[in-house]
């Protein structure tokens, strides 16, 4: 069965929550009128990225009822969208919201904040504590979101798919670094090295969405991607210029090539975890178990 | 020191993406604050040159006002360079002649000694940041700078003087990468080919008064910042001891240049400490009537 992604590639407006959710309808209706049945949304879409402490004043809980009007806009289409997620304890986190005819199907706290460089997020935000799969129905089944940085740790989507996930929705607010130079065109080889490994290896469908436009002197890069469960590439965007990305899944495939790839079933999960429980005592200081015995 | 030092490269850029992005910063920074106007000092240089022509390119040759602020000691050829850029892109001009406003100041600094020369020259520098900030005002704009990095990191700039602007198109490039960018832009051939100046004093030079080639400083500041190389690291690479020492030694002293002034924290939130934003935030937009 074909099943359409729309990837709105635009540049979010720095703290203007308003702004942004009048943003964000205009970009669902559009990506809906195409015909997608899932739109993806960048990262912080509604709040843009670079806030410092305007942190609690773009924040919202999950269960806002301006993100439930917003996903009514494109009845019966799956909205995955960026903001600043207040929860009830008033932890601040970097989330994505599941929606789907105005109903909050589940969110993810991004569980990487990258803080060095040119980041600073874990100033300003709190970490996920959660890796999990949200199910959507048939034909994607299960789907695992992610929001930019959780995509450089591979335990992050080797999980979403273990956990069943048949499509990886990453969303993100990557800046260009050094653009225009030999580390600039290195810093995207490894987005797409990354994604295409990732949709290999998981035999997992992708769809990355990543935001253009600036803030302060800061420019992202867009270049969003949406890759076969094979690794083949179906849409990608142009870089630093709006663009909707459209493409379209064959989820009938999946199948056979799980078939004819098995690494997921193939995975050695009690062996994984048991090394890692000793990799992480180890690194606690904890006494090394004698048992070696095969 | 210049042979083939493949180890320790000049920083490459594509010039063409480098305009893309950078016409793209000045376009955001311009609808951020709410202006639609730059202006910009233009000397003759290859800096102002290039920034000029980048701020025609993302706002508008109509939208940029280029003023040239002669003192009577600069270059004749100066004045020419700069008309050529104004025709090249057909943009606003003005003309200031600094000589009667910085002349009664000079007349209170004693000597030709080094010292005196530099404290000239930078009277002249500040009084032309007077000019551009009140024509900013009449013209309605933003000033635009018009410092690269290699000047911002060896600290080639004369603080609240030609350093004092509302953004940087060129703060990020090297000198050696901004000659591919003004190249790429069409910026005209007599000034990429002089040899670099301040012009604020007869026969000045940039490499005179660093001491070294632009392309010499650019392969050391590109091991030492970009590549975050040790000094040891560079000079096995090839490049020379003492001037590695020496800018590695500048690039700390002149930290102070490129920050904000601190403040001693006595409250609960301070600016640049705990109080902190991103420079356009809702309601920080300039509203037109």
């Amino acid at each position: 069965m074909e099943y359409r992604i729309g990837l709105a590639q635009y540049a979010p407006r720095l703290g203007e929550v308003d702004a942004n959710l009048e943003l964000a309808d205009s970009w669902l209706r559009r990506a809906a009128a195409e015909g997608a049945q899932l739109v993806a949304f960048p990262e912080l879409a509604l709040s843009g990225y670079l806030l410092s402490d305007l942190v609690p004043e773009a924040a919202m809980p999950a269960t806002d009822e301006r993100l439930g009007t917003l996903s009514r806009a494109a009845p019966g289409v799956l909205v995955v969208i960026g903001f600043v997620e207040e929860t009830h304890d008033h932890r601040y986190c970097n989330s994505a919201a599941l929606l789907r005819d105005g109903e909050l199907i589940g969110v993810h706290r991004k569980v990487y904040l990258p803080t060095y460089g040119l980041f600073d997020e874990g100033r300003f935000t709190r970490p996920g504590q959660q890796i999990r799969t949200q199910e959507v129905g048939e034909p994607l089944g299960r789907i695992g979101l992610s929001v930019c940085e959780d995509f450089w740790h591979p335990s992050l989507p080797m999980l979403q798919a273990q956990d069943g996930a048949s499509l990886l929705v990453n969303i993100a607010a990557g800046p260009a670094r050094a653009p225009g130079s030999a580390a600039g065109t290195r810093s995207i080889a490894g987005w797409h090295k990354m994604q295409d490994t990732y949709a290999l290896l998981g035999t997992v469908a992708i769809a990355f969405c990543n935001r253009v436009g600036n803030e302060e002197g800061l420019t992202f890069w867009g270049g969003s991607r949406i890759l076969g469960a094979d690794g083949s590439v179906i849409a990608e965007g142009p870089l630093y210029d709006e663009a909707l990305v459209m493409g379209s899944l064959e989820t009938d495939d999946l199948r056979m090539q799980r078939y004819q790839l098995p690494l997921l079933a193939d995975e050695r999960l009690e062996l994984v975890r048991r090394e890692l429980d000793r990799v992480i005592g180890e690194r606690a200081g904890m006494p090394v178990s004698e048992d070696t015995a095969e | 020191m210049s042979h083939a030092l493949e180890e320790a490269p000049l920083p490459a850029i594509d010039a063409s993406q480098a305009v893309a992005v950078i016409t793209g910063f000045i376009r955001s920074q311009l609808a951020q604050t709410g202006y639609s106007r730059l202006v910009v000092g233009l000397s003759g240089g290859v800096d102002s040159a290039t920034s000029a022509f980048l701020a025609a390119r993302a706002a508008g040759a109509d939208n940029v006002m280029a003023l040239r602020m002669p003192y009577r000691t600069s270059a004749v050829e100066s004045e020419a360079d700069a008309m050529s850029v104004v025709t090249a892109l057909g943009c606003q001009t003005e003309l200031v002649d600094i000589s009667p406003m910085v002349q009664p100041m000079l007349a209170l600094i004693p000597g030709d000694e080094d010292a005196a020369l530099v404290r000239r020259g930078n009277v002249m520098a500040r009084q032309r940041m007077i000019v551009l900030y009140d024509r900013s005002a009449a013209f309605d704009a933003l000033v635009l700078g018009t410092s690269n990095k290699t000047e911002a990191l060896l600290g080639y700039g004369t603080i609240h003087g030609d350093m004092a602007a509302a953004l940087q198109p060129i703060g990020d490039l090297y000198k050696s990468q901004l000659r591919a960018v003004a190249e790429c832009l069409g910026v005209p051939q007599p000034i990429l080919s002089k040899p670099p100046s301040a012009d604020l004093w007869p026969g000045q030079t940039d490499e005179g008064e660093l001491g070294a080639s632009y392309d010499d400083l650019d392969r050391i500041l590109f091991a030492l910042v970009d590549r975050r190389w040790t000094q040891d690291r560079c000079v096995r690479a090839g490049l020379d001891a003492s001037l590695v020492e020496r800018v590695a030694r500048t690039v700390a002293r002149m930290e102070y240049k490129r920050q904000l002034a601190p403040a001693a924290k006595v409250s609960l939130r301070t600016p640049g400490i705990d109080h902190l934003y991103p420079r356009r935030r809702p309601g920080s937009r300039r509203e037109l009537e």
